[in-house]
């Protein structure tokens, strides 16, 4: 039987199984997907429900232990699973390319770009010159502005947002008919991300080719694709035109993701983020009927015993019961402001910081990189401060600064509580260490993987709390408690445990001495958006309940805007506008903050009217002269810009930003674009240290 | 095979019981060709050396002078050195002490080349710079020269002989450990021990060692090998084990003389015994960083 010709990939009641421990399981199931000449397809899904297998699938690289159990993928009307080796290879040399989610592993460390990008055009028989020259082009093509001076250089001498361009160029070299991205923008900057989707969507129209785009941030998908497909547990849950899915959705799963995001201007204050009750079901433990009705506030005894058909509506499918009624999918959370919330009494500042500098390497003649330059806030009890900048724009050495785990420059200062705190932890009192505590980004890193979660947080408690025996075991079930872990949770090691919860043992064990500043690095950016909201939950209400503080660090504004009462945007380590969350986000804002909210994708934004930044963010070691950003912003008005380093002005009381425009003028260029700013979405970036 | 026939099992988002690491690892060993051969080479020479003299037809130590130096026979299996006695014999029971030296020997070595490595691995800074320096003055020693002049101070026990071997092979041993010990340091949990004001000892032994374990284990199997080597070494040249124990070091030293008379079989049967017990080792240690990696 061959396929319909227009279809350029086809997937045909595709199951996919891994033998695990002796037994096949099903990661994909009956999955059944068309991708016509030049359309582009998205594949949506949280981790682990096989979004990366399906890509392998289709290029035949499913891992040793993987095997395909039932169905057919078709390329052009030819049977992938029935090409020899031969065969095989000519199919990924010129019809499928793929592109890979991280482009520092994906190219060749030791070999000049130039030469690999070379060796796809001599692969198909162009001659060494023939195959330089065409490289060029290609280079050319995917917007690198210096093509010569990049073949020359390696991979590591590329940022992200270039080695993934390379990436691209390489992927397009062979001129296949079928592209396939998995997450391709993921470890990129918001800023960089969206330049990269700009990129995919012109070379598309270019070279009209059909796209395979994998990825679990669903605004980017919804920014470049034509048709999405939501993967569930392995099985295509529902699937339709971009537009009316996320618009319009059909399928409960769909519904409950769209509702985690924290998008919408929405704040802690107007109630708590929807969540997907519940875990993912395990490999291949999927009974008898719907795959997400344990997790979902619709489902009745028909959804448990009989598994849904695909339903066709008009166009959008969706493998639910129920349908028609997805949208009235119960919310997990009040919705409702909380009137319960005494107005805002005046509070007291917990924490201020007055000219911090952090340099590192400095030598005598006043050199080395400036990761902090001058940097002054101030905290009051019970509030959150946003942290946010691209990535090397000091965040992280800001927090770690604050904790007294790098030493800052002489001269600034940081008080707690009204007192003076000494620069490294070890100096401090043992009062202001306990009060001073922080959640890493990356909790495998964060929590000794030797240790049982019981020991981390019985550790914790007994260092910072004092406690001792049964009070300990009663105050560790207690805070186990609040952080939602289990008996059962406790005894195991942290290893054991998913992304979100190993990040809760890492809240519990911050909050064992009762601090007064909980410094949050990116907790929740390794982790899936449903995830995410119960962590974000999570945190406020432990703040409501003890009254803490915030710092919270983080690339993605939906977040921030959600969490934040201040907002501090940072820029090459220097402030570049401080203020009230809401002031910040409704603008007037300086031009950079403005970048980064137009940045962040949004589902269903308008693509006009969006404002790119050029280039990279420059080094730390060599900043630009006068104001840090001139090099890259958008409304530089002249030398001024390029000379003079502006003050930070108040444009209203406590809101500053730092730009020779002033605010009123900013505030009528800014006018122009109300309604993108509207819901920011996950702008995600994994593994995002920071760090120099 | 259709998607229907595929089983379905039941994953919990939180599985598996905490010894299940070691399980796994002892798993992966007990599925290692190579580790097993080599785990059964050493077996069977500590059995012989438990319970070698019940089991060997002649006493190791009696001497025989009318039948000195009587080639392999049914009676001999592996012949009789000049005194008579049954290389057979000998060569069974001849494992005893080198498998006592060679390991407690490379136990020392790893107790102290961990602890030296955790503290250069953890302070970096001067206390490294100083305690490297010193660990690389005593590697560029040549190791016969150190055990001599060891030797001369200390006198030819077998305590000395795993005091000076223990030593000299803590360097290696701290090396491996101190570059395990900075990755470990960069990570988080340290940062946090630190916010919980945590000693250096604790943060060392408590939080930093159980993590490094698996490259500690894989170096000091590699050691045992080298061990092993050096204690039959020194009692060839007449320093450790003395006689008349039938250590097979010293054997050979005393024998192999002979070889040119023609009386090879007094030297070769405890040379192949070192060599099995060596290559043994290393089959092991093979196997145990074959494991640790598979994790």
């Amino acid at each position: 039987m061959n396929g319909n010709a227009e279809n350029v990939l086809e997937l045909d009641d595709l199951s996919v199984a891994y033998r695990v421990g002796g037994t096949d399981r099903l990661v994909l199931r009956n999955v059944s997907l068309r991708i016509g000449r030049g359309e582009a397809y998205g594949l949506v899904g949280e981790s682990g429900c096989g979004k990366s297998t399906a890509a392998l699938s289709v290029v035949r690289y499913l891992p040793r232990n993987g095997s395909v159990a039932g169905g057919h993928v078709r390329l052009d009307g030819k049977d992938i699973m029935g090409l020899d080796r031969e065969e095989l290879r000519r199919v990924r040399a010129e019809d499928l390319s793929m592109v890979y989610q991280d482009p520092a592993k994906a190219l060749n460390p030791s070999i000049p770009i130039g030469r690999q990008l070379a060796e796809v055009f001599e692969i198909g028989g162009a001659s060494a010159k023939e195959a330089r020259s065409r490289a060029y082009e290609m280079l050319e093509k995917v917007q690198i502005s210096d093509p010569a001076r990049v073949m020359g250089g390696y991979p590591h001498q590329l940022s992200g947002g270039m080695q993934q361009r390379v990436g691209i160029a390489m992927a397009l070299a062979s001129d296949p008919k079928m592209l396939i991205l998995d997450e391709p923008t993921t470890g990129l900057d918001a800023t960089v991300e969206a330049e990269v989707l700009d990129l995919i969507g012109h070379l598309r129209r270019e070279f009209s080719i059909s796209i395979l785009f994998i990825s679990h941030n669903l605004a980017v998908v919804s920014r470049v694709c034509d048709r999405v497909g939501v993967l569930y547990a392995g099985m295509l849950v529902e699937e339709g035109p971009t537009d009316r899915v996320f618009r319009n959705p059909r399928h409960p799963y769909t519904v409950a993701l769209l509702r985690c995001l924290p998008g919408g201007g929405r704040r802690k204050s107007s109630g708590g983020l929807d969540t997907i009750p519940g875990f993912l079901p395990g490999l291949g433990a999927i009974g008898e009927g719907c795959a997400f009705a344990d997790r979902c506030g619709l489902a009745t005894e028909r959804c448990r015993t009989e598994r849904p058909p695909l339903h066709d509506l008009d166009g959008q499918m969706s493998r639910c019961h129920f349908h028609d009624r997805a949208q009235s999918l119960p919310h997990t959370t009040r919705h409702a402001p909380d009137e319960s919330r005494e107005p805002p009494a005046p509070r007291r500042p917990v924490l201020r910081v007055q000219g911090l500098n952090k340099t590192y390497g400095r030598d005598r003649a006043g050199g080395g990189v400036a990761a902090v330059k001058d940097l002054s806030l101030e905290l009051k009890a019970g509030q959150t401060l946003g942290l946010v900048g691209e990535s090397g724009s000091g965040k992280t050495t800001f927090a770690r600064t604050l904790l007294g785990l790098i030493e800052p420059d002489e001269g600034g200062r940081i008080e707690l509580d009204g007192k003076e705190l000494a620069e490294r932890v070890g100096d401090r009192s043992f009062e202001q260490t306990k009060s001073l505590q922080i959640i890493f980004q990356n909790p495998d890193s964060a929590l000794n993987r030797s240790h049982s979660v019981r020991g981390l947080i019985g550790r914790a408690l007994r260092q910072l709390g004092g406690l001792r025996g049964a009070a300990m075991d009663r105050r560790l079930k207690e805070l186990a408690g609040s952080v939602r872990l289990t008996d059962h949770h406790l005894s195991v090691s942290p290893r054991q445990l998913s992304g979100g919860l190993k990040q809760r043992v890492a809240i519990a064990r911050a909050f064992a001495g009762d601090p007064s500043v909980v410094v949050c690095d990116e907790p929740t950016s390794a982790l899936d958006v449903s995830v995410q909201a119960a962590i974000l939950n999570l945190l406020v209400e432990l703040q409501s309940e003890r009254d803490v503080s915030y710092i919270f660090i983080s690339h993605d504004l939906g977040v921030v805007r959600y969490l934040s009462d201040n907002v501090l945007v940072l820029y090459l380590g220097r402030v570049m506008e401080y203020g009230p969350s809401e002031e910040v986000f409704s603008g007037p804002h300086h031009p950079y903050t403005e970048a980064l909210l137009s940045a962040a994708s949004d589902i269903g934004d308008a693509e006009d009217g969006r404002i790119r930044l050029e280039g990279e963010i420059p080094s730390a070691a060599a900043p630009p002269s006068g104001c840090a950003f001139h090099t890259r912003c958008p409304r530089r008005i002249g030398s001024i810009c390029d000379e003079l380093d502006p003050p930070l002005k108040e444009a209203q009381s406590g809101h500053a930003i730092r730009c020779h425009i002033p605010a009123d003028e900013l505030a009528a260029l800014q006018v122009q674009r109300p309604s993108t700013l509207s819901r920011p979405v996950s702008a995600e970036r994994r593994d995002d240290n920071g760090r120099p | 095979m259709t998607a229907a026939e595929v089983k379905t099992g039941i994953d919990r988002p939180v599985a598996r019981p905490r010894h299940d690491r070691v399980r796994l690892v002892l798993r992966t060993l007990s599925r290692s060709g190579v580790f097993l051969s080599g785990f059964a080479i050493i077996l069977f020479w500590v059995c012989c050396a438990l319970f070698g003299n019940y089991l060997v037809p002649y006493d190791p130590l009696a001497s025989d002078i009318i039948n000195a130096l009587v080639p392999p026979s049914s009676a001999h299996w592996f012949g009789t050195d000049q005194l008579g006695r049954d290389v057979f014999s000998r060569v069974i029971v001849g494992s005893r002490d080198i498998l006592v030296v060679a390991p407690a020997a490379t136990l020392l070595a790893t107790v102290i080349g961990s602890a030296l490595g955790l503290c250069t691995g953890y302070f970096r800074g001067f206390v490294d710079d100083v305690v490297s320096r010193l660990m690389e003055a005593v590697m560029a020693i040549p190791g016969v020269i150190l055990a001599l002049l060891a030797i001369v101070s200390l006198g030819t026990s077998k305590v000395a002989v795993i005091v000076v071997i223990g030593l000299s092979f803590a360097p290696n041993i701290a090396r491996t450990v101190r570059s395990a010990v900075m990755q470990e340091r960069e990570l988080d949990y340290v940062a946090a021990a630190h916010l919980r004001r945590e000693s250096a000892v604790h943060v060392m032994f408590v939080e930093i060692l159980p993590n490094v374990i698996p490259p500690i284990l894989v170096e000091s199997t590699v050691r045992l090998g080298y061990a092993i080597f050096a204690v039959a070494t020194l009692s060839f040249i007449g320093f450790g084990i003395q006689p008349p124990s039938p250590d097979w070091g010293l054997s050979i030293s005393t024998n192999y003389g002979m070889i040119n008379g023609g009386f090879w079989w007094t030297v070769l049967f405890d040379a192949l015994a070192i060599a099995s017990v060596v290559i043994a080792v290393n089959l092991v240690a093979d196997g145990v960083q074959g494991a640790f990696n598979e994790r």
